[in-house]
């Protein structure tokens, strides 16, 4: 039975429709890797055993009085720790939230129960999201299941080194300028950062508003499709929710194919601070592309130089202004109220205690940036960029189909390399934020392993907004390419734990 | 454009409310200065006839009925309040003394 863990998504499913298992054996087979790994992986701040065992006997409730099953019903999960979960804490990753019990369920919390899919706990990540190598959790950094010693990306490094690590075959990251895609490609994972507004943001707490979004995380193409069919389409509770059909991803992971596809290679994506053995395996990956049929077509996007400097000033901008709700008044952490102190001078311990060091440097970016005398210089030029970024993906999308680059510029890095050096910190997603910035859809998917280090890396696929479709059609074909010259998935290549 | 020095990191603490500590003050000054140095870059792009884009999607006000529906019950509401008191948040003293 301990082969449960190494199953995809699509097969643990089946499995449990069929009756060959049941829910709980599955969701015990994952608790019980849960336990023998993660204290030295580190992917999980609080493992919901009850609540997922009540969710996995559910579904064979279900099954038992034969009511229909979901596609993904019985299929446990690592759900990010920016999620609200009624009854169940959810922290950011951050000391100001320690504690804190949600009252209420974030829509995609509520659509993944309603799924029959098992949650089974909350997984690590940069405070408040902020931060590309999970380093900034309050409560310790998670290790990379290809090398411990090493980072497994962030801010959802968490939810996609329970992935490598196979103690959840699916996980739900957010992505506000990599947070699902540079974890996915130096863990060896898939990870689906949607269109902007794809998936509902109500109950995710908030970073960078403009630029949140959830999206889902898996160790093959075709499970990231079945999840994100669970948790997309339109959410009232969201202003920003699109309300449109959910593109058919499913149908098109299902297909894979890139026969007659337009490729586009961004010829910014190269160069200075790009590993050698990332590029060469990208170049790879596009030729690749070529031989499966596809026309590559290079591509010059000039504004992308300037989008690593516009996101480091939009979303500290959103999120000085987002964080303020942090105040110890309602909810979270409070600190030095003695019957002394006023509520100002209570708000202003209380957050200098409960938020570290990348949270902090943050809110006094943005406060800076969007202060009376500089807004214009900074904040204001920093949206003008936004819309050259905007520009540079619509020309490209008139050209081409598809644009794939490099996730990463790098394999994961030793943990602490970069710790205290916040620039070369950002530097980790000069090729994942313009998607941001632009809101547009994106994958990460594994394509080899760096010669130079054995490490993973990611190959991106970048879709206009509102077909995610195409990432999936294209992503599936590439990995099935690639596993048949592999002969095996790359997770197989990890060492074990 | 200029960078920042210490005193206005110091002044951007105050207006965000973070009591920060003289040791990161010091760190984050430095840190700051570089970060803001890089990001300026920004300037170089931002031409007149550019205009800006604050939002992915064109934004419009999102409207529903104004009819009773389910929410939170004041103890729900309540539950991680740091202080209450007969069903409100307790909040320490806003308005001085006199």
């Amino acid at each position: 039975m301990t082969d449960l863990i190494r199953l995809t998504a699509a097969e643990l499913a089946a499995r449990v429709a069929a009756g060959d298992v049941s829910a709980v054996e599955v969701a015990e087979a994952h608790l019980a890797r849960i336990d023998a790994i993660d204290e030295k992986v580190h992917a999980f701040l609080h493992v919901d055993r009850a609540g997922a065992l009540a969710q996995a006997r559910a579904v064979d409730d279900k099954r038992a009085k034969g009511e229909p099953l979901g596609p993904l019903a019985g299929v446990p999960l690592a759900l990010k720790d920016i999620f609200t979960t009624e009854g169940v804490p959810t922290t950011v990753g951050s000391r100001i939230l320690e504690g804190w019990i949600p009252p209420y369920d974030a829509t995609v919390t509520k659509r993944l129960k309603e799924a029959g899919i098992v949650i089974l706990g909350k997984t690590n990540m940069d405070e408040f999201a902020m931060g590309s190598s999970t380093e900034n959790s309050a409560y310790g950094p998670t290790g990379n299941p290809w090398d411990l010693t090493r980072i497994p990306g962030g801010s959802g490094g968490g939810s996609a080194a329970s992935l490598a690590s196979f103690q959840a075959p699916l996980a739900i990251g957010t992505d506000t300028g990599g947070s699902i895609r540079q974890p996915a490609a130096v863990t060896g994972t898939v990870g689906v950062k949607p269109t902007y507004g794809g998936v509902s943001r109500y109950g995710m707490v908030a970073f960078s508003s403009s630029l949140d979004q959830g999206g889902p995380c898996a160790r093959t193409v075709l499970d990231a499709a079945l999840l994100h069919a669970v948790i997309a389409g339109h959410d009232p509770m969201d202003s920003t929710s699109i309300d449109a059909p959910v593109p058919p991803v499913v149908e098109a992971a299902r297909a894979g194919s890139v026969a007659g596809l337009r490729v586009g290679v961004v010829k910014e994506f190269r160069g200075e601070g790009f590993q050698t053995g990332v590029m060469r395996r990208f170049d790879e990956a596009v030729e690749l592309l070529r031989e499966l049929g596809a026309e590559v077509v290079e591509l010059s996007c000039p504004s992308f130089e300037a989008a690593l400097a516009a996101y480091y000033l939009i979303a500290p901008s959103e999120c000085s202004s987002n964080l303020a709700r942090f105040d110890a008044m309602r909810y979270g952490l409070r600190v030095g109220d003695d019957g002394t102190r006023s509520a100002e001078d209570v708000t202003a311990l209380t957050r200098e205690a409960g938020f570290g060091p990348e949270v902090k440097r943050r809110i006094i970016l943005g406060t800076y940036a969007l202060s009376s005398g500089y807004y214009d210089a900074y904040y204001g030029s920093a949206q003008k960029a936004r819309t050259l970024v905007v520009r540079d993906f619509a020309r490209a999308f008139e050209q081409v189909d598809v644009v794939v680059a490099p996730t990463t510029p790098t394999t994961a890095f030793p943990i602490g390399e970069r710790a205290d050096d916040p620039m070369a910190m950002y530097r980790a997603d000069l090729c994942t934020i313009p998607v941001n910035l632009a809101g547009n859809a994106a994958m990460s998917l594994p394509c080899g392993l760096a010669p130079e280090d054995g490490l993973p890396v990611g190959l991106q696929i970048i879709a206009p907004a509102l077909a995610d479709d195409r990432l999936y059609r294209v992503g599936a074909a590439v990995e099935a390419a690639f596993q048949a010259r592999w002969g095996h998935p790359i997770l197989e290549e990890a060492p074990a734990l | 454009m200029p960078g920042i020095t210490r005193e206005e990191v110091a002044h951007l603490a105050r207006l965000a409310r973070l009591e920060l500590t003289a040791e990161e003050l010091d760190h984050f000054a430095g840190q700051l200065d570089d970060i803001i140095g890089a990001v300026a870059r920004v300037a170089d792009v931002a031409t007149e006839d550019v205009p800006p884009t604050s939002h992915p999607l064109p934004l419009t006000n999102v409207m529903r009925p104004d009819e009773v529906r389910p929410g939170l019950t004041a103890e729900q509401a309540l539950s991680g309040a740091p202080a209450q008191e007969q069903q409100r948040f307790k909040v320490p003293q806003i308005l001085g003394e006199e």
